[in-house]
């Protein structure tokens, strides 16, 4: 199935680094990339289909947070994963090996597949991988043993700390998962770690170094010392999140995860998959410029990149899921970055966050968030707002407010500007 | 004890603007001394830990704070309101 005429291969190694390329992605060689299967669990539920009822239904997942010492934290609020009991999806000895991240991309990876109907048997095993977002890795377990060393004076960890709390670790208990032996690893980039890894993975299996990647993020940071960090910075709603609205106070962070399966269109074809959505483009760039302002420059750049990328015109985008955090800085940024990148078109597109309902994966968001896009694609739904309560002048776009909306769209984008002035957008196209 | 806290206060914003204690009046504003957001959130938490106080603030509604950034004027007497009340 990988692209045999000779001459193609210059061509396809420049599309793994290219940024800027104007070339539409078909049509030269490479890979058109679709998507066959999704799975998640975050706050709003612990599978695709519940967190898509509650886009619909406009319905929150942030409730009082629940765990060891969160009394002495000033903020109370999260959207925590509910009724979570890890027994109930792993064994005693996977349980003491995987971190609540790795734990969550396993649940999430394992609906992904299973909708796929892939399996990695033999050649294909070779040719595929996985390319995972996440910020904090295994928080939880750093957490617990700087408790244990630190404040009750232990002097033994278990063995499996280092495995366990390693970035890599939910990446690489995919890959035993399930048998990929191709490229896998972890990336990094804070709030945009997920959306530069399905980047990654689109270019991998656009250029045809890959096959079928799974691709998303995680994200498990819901314990004292993570909620303790981000308190820190002032940034965090004691109340709700209400991105774009005019007495929004900040974000709240949110736990989970999203896996896709991105396979390589002819392949899924040849075999009769289900055909979620196509990925048709990603752009990133660096603010270069404030380790925690956001730049609308910057954001605007990646916006223009993905619709170059993807070969699509601005007025071709019906929906964007906004990187739409609740804080000051981010959403009146990203809104100047939007009707800067869209002009006139930027009246009439539709963009929401749901970060309020999901709250703010971090590493894991742009992974869940991505479902608002195929639902928005596919259903013919788009994802609300909530929390919305006085229009911004600041932000004065379409952001569905409040209540989930039936439109018909062909071509979505995904927004990510992470901490740093690291962005990354991703555009699907309806299939 | 007041004019201590009030020069306490002073040099650790003066350390966080990098000038002289002497060079901040009580009418500089966080911007008139360079101090950007990122800034005013370390300087509030150097008050904090100077002090042992809990300063409320939320960089997202500095307006709606009950501890008023205006000026160094009105940063001093919010801070020594709170380390009276810590001390009642």
């Amino acid at each position: 199935m990988s692209p045999k005429k000779t001459g193609k291969k210059t061509a396809r190694e420049q599309s793994v680094g290219a940024g800027d390329r104007s070339a539409s992605p078909r049509g030269d060689g490479l890979r058109r990339v679709v998507i066959t299967g999704a799975g998640t669990i975050n706050a709003l539920g612990h599978d695709v289909d519940t967190t898509l009822a509650a886009f619909r239904e406009g319905r929150s997942g942030i409730t009082a947070l629940n765990f060891r010492d969160v009394d002495r934290l000033s903020i109370q609020i999260g959207a925590q994963i509910h009724d979570w009991r890890p027994e109930d999806y792993f064994n005693r000895q996977q349980i003491l090996l995987y971190d609540k991240f790795t734990q969550f991309t396993l649940l999430a990876a394992k609906q992904a597949v299973a909708q796929s109907g892939l399996a990695f048997h033999g050649a294909l095993g070779l040719r595929s991988g996985v390319i995972l977002g996440t910020a904090g890795g295994g928080l939880n377990t750093w957490d617990d043993n700087y408790r244990a060393v630190y404040e009750e004076g232990k002097n033994r960890v278990h063995p499996f700390v280092v495995p366990k709390l390693m970035n890599n670790a939910a990446a690489s208990h995919t890959s035993m998962e399930f048998g990929l032996r191709g490229p896998s690893f972890t990336v990094a980039t804070a709030c945009a770690s997920s959306n530069h890894a399905m980047g990654l993975a689109f270019q991998m299996v656009r250029s045809g170094a890959a096959q079928v990647m799974l691709t998303g993020g995680s994200e498990a940071m819901l314990c004292f010392g993570g909620v303790k960090a981000w308190e820190g910075l002032r940034v965090m709603s004691k109340d709700a999140c209400r991105p774009f609205s005019a007495n929004r106070n900040g974000m709240v962070q949110g736990e989970g995860a999203g896996v896709f399966v991105f396979e390589d269109y002819d392949h899924a074809r040849a075999r009769g998959a289900e055909i979620l959505a196509e990925v048709v483009g990603f752009a990133m760039s660096s603010d270069a410029q404030d380790i925690v302002m956001p730049s609308a420059q910057g954001a605007e750049r990646a916006i223009t990149g993905a619709l170059r990328d993807a070969g699509l015109n601005p007025d071709q985008i019906g929906y964007i899921n906004a990187h739409g955090t609740g804080t000051a800085a981010n959403d009146k940024t990203e809104c100047a970055a939007v009707a800067h990148a869209f002009g006139h078109h930027a009246d009439r597109l539709m963009i929401s966050s749901t970060k309020s309902m999901h709250g703010h994966l971090i590493g894991g968001t742009g992974a869940v968030e991505l479902l608002a896009c195929i639902m928005a694609l596919r259903d013919g739904i788009i994802a609300p707002t909530i929390g919305y309560q006085e229009p911004d002048p600041e932000c004065a776009l379409d952001v569905v407010p409040n209540e989930a909306r039936e439109a018909t769209v062909d071509a979505v984008l995904s927004n990510a500007f992470a901490f740093g002035g690291l962005n990354a957008v991703i555009a699907l196209r309806r299939i | 004890m007041t004019d201590t806290i009030k020069s306490r206060i002073k040099s650790i914003i003066a350390e966080q603007a990098m000038l002289e204690p002497d060079q901040i009046s009580d009418d500089s504003t966080p911007e008139d001394l360079g101090i950007d957001s990122l800034g005013l959130v370390e300087s509030i938490f150097a008050l904090e830990e100077e002090f042992d106080i809990s300063i409320p603030f939320n960089a997202n509604e500095p307006d709606k704070s009950d501890f008023d950034i205006s000026n160094m004027g009105t940063i001093i007497a919010a801070v020594q309101r709170l380390v009276a009340q810590k001390a009642a």
